[in-house]
């Protein structure tokens, strides 16, 4: 038993039969492995998830009231593979990756809306928060625990940045109370169309669903937007679908967002940019181009023209 | 003390003697009993003393406009009279560094 791989014993786990059965590996990260099987897909979840956690925000996907915005589970219970904790879906199409111009950018507005509207009375609880912070948190510990290769300048406008957050912003403090619920790490691999092949779209990955600020779901559009790797009018559709679908996290329609934006868009800039410099050091080569401009986004952050200086001591 | 909007800590800056506390986090300004008075009446002495204050820098276009409002730390094709920059979709800018873009796009 135990000589068997992880995604094996995953396929396993997946398949109707409950035997060895030919999978195909999705992801392999250690924060994930994701395995498919026929119509089946078997998650094994980081081996430090709060598992407590993940038992009720597998029930929340399961909830009736969100079951055209999540991907719902094939079991509402967190099994086990290996010690570690699992979830079992039903495969979903994503969307491709080679054509992130065909991304789905108003359904994924319209899903995050109907999410943050979902009343928490009407899910299983206790709702944990989300996790997003947690996420800056442990993005900037990865760019501190990388290697030096060079990148110096980088890393210290990174963190330059992280400072102008607040702790809780960081995951160094409890967030303020309130918020709705939110996904907690939204990009285009957070999709697919279920059934496939043209199925309507849902969310999925629940690991960092939880109570917070709205605007976090936003955010990383919002960042990719304000770095110069999309286009105004790609971020206006995302926008205009979500307010007018009526999600709370970006002001009303017409208004200037960014007040309700800037600081998880801030965020997810220091997240992104640190993952990147981490990510480059360990495989040893230079930032690509759109990293860069994550990197120079946490530069203009940590150079922001003063908003008041401190005077002199009086 | 703390930010009653964002909860983060406020720190207490001076302007000209009249104590001013901003959040660290939205940098939103908490202003004392008077404080607001004690300001306008230091920019009247200004004006008094030095004539007209300029204008401040035009607005950026109003939403919906030409271009999307972006935060002070935008990439430089947000600022103002470079609404050019926009509206080219991802090949225009990107699309020669597609690969990166889309796993950029794709990845927590």
């Amino acid at each position: 038993m135990t000589q068997q791989t992880l995604p094996a014993a995953l396929a396993a786990y997946a398949a109707p039969s409950g035997r060895p059965a030919p999978y195909e590996l999705l992801a392999d990260r250690d924060d994930g492995t994701v395995v498919r099987c026929g119509g089946s897909v078997a998650k094994a979840h980081a081996e430090d998830t709060d598992r407590d956690g993940l038992a009720v925000r597998m029930r929340i996907a399961s909830a009736r009231a969100l079951s055209q915005v999540l991907l719902q589970p094939l079991r509402a219970e967190v099994g086990h593979v290996q010690g570690r904790p699992v979830s079992l879906w039903p495969y979903g199409a994503p969307v491709d990756p080679h054509r992130p111009e065909d991304a789905p950018w108003e359904p994924t507005a319209r899903l995050l809306a109907a999410l943050h509207q979902v009343p928490l009375r009407r899910l299983p609880g206790p709702v944990p928060p989300m996790r997003g912070p947690a996420k800056v948190a442990r993005a900037l510990r990865r760019l501190a625990a990388a290697p030096d290769t060079g990148t110096r300048a980088e890393a210290g406008a990174v963190r330059a940045a992280a400072r102008t957050l607040p702790a809780w912003a960081r995951g160094e403090a409890p967030a303020p109370a309130g918020g709705v619920l939110c996904h907690g790490d939204l990009h285009l691999g957070q999709l697919v169309r279920f059934p496939v092949p043209e199925g309507s779209w849902r969310l999925i990955d629940v690991d960092d669903l939880g109570v917070g600020a709205p605007a976090w779901d936003l955010a990383r559009p919002a960042a990719w937007y304000a770095a110069g790797l999309v286009d105004a009018r790609t971020w206006l559709r995302f926008l205009d679908a979500y307010r007018d679908a009526g999600g709370p996290g970006a002001g009303p329609p017409g208004c200037d967002p960014w007040p309700e934006l800037d600081l998880a868009a801030r965020a997810l800039t220091v997240q992104t940019a640190a993952l990147a410099l981490a990510k480059a050091a360990r495989e040893e080569r230079r930032l690509e181009d759109v990293e860069r401009l994550m990197v120079d986004a946490c530069v203009r952050i940590a150079t922001l023209p003063p908003h008041l200086e401190p005077a002199s001591a009086s | 003390m703390q930010c009653p909007k964002c909860h983060a800590m406020m720190h207490t800056y001076n302007r000209n003697g009249v104590q001013i506390e901003q959040c660290s986090g939205c940098r939103g300004i908490f202003l004392d009993y008077g404080e607001l008075e004690a300001l306008t009446r230091l920019e009247s002495q200004y004006t008094a003393q030095y004539g007209q204050v300029p204008p401040p820098a035009a607005p950026p276009a109003p939403y919906p406009g030409q271009h999307a409002p972006a935060p002070a730390w935008g990439a430089p094709q947000h600022g103002h009279g470079h609404g050019h920059g926009h509206g080219h979709g991802h090949h225009g800018h990107h699309g020669h560094h597609k690969g990166g873009f889309g796993r950029m796009l794709f990845s927590s």
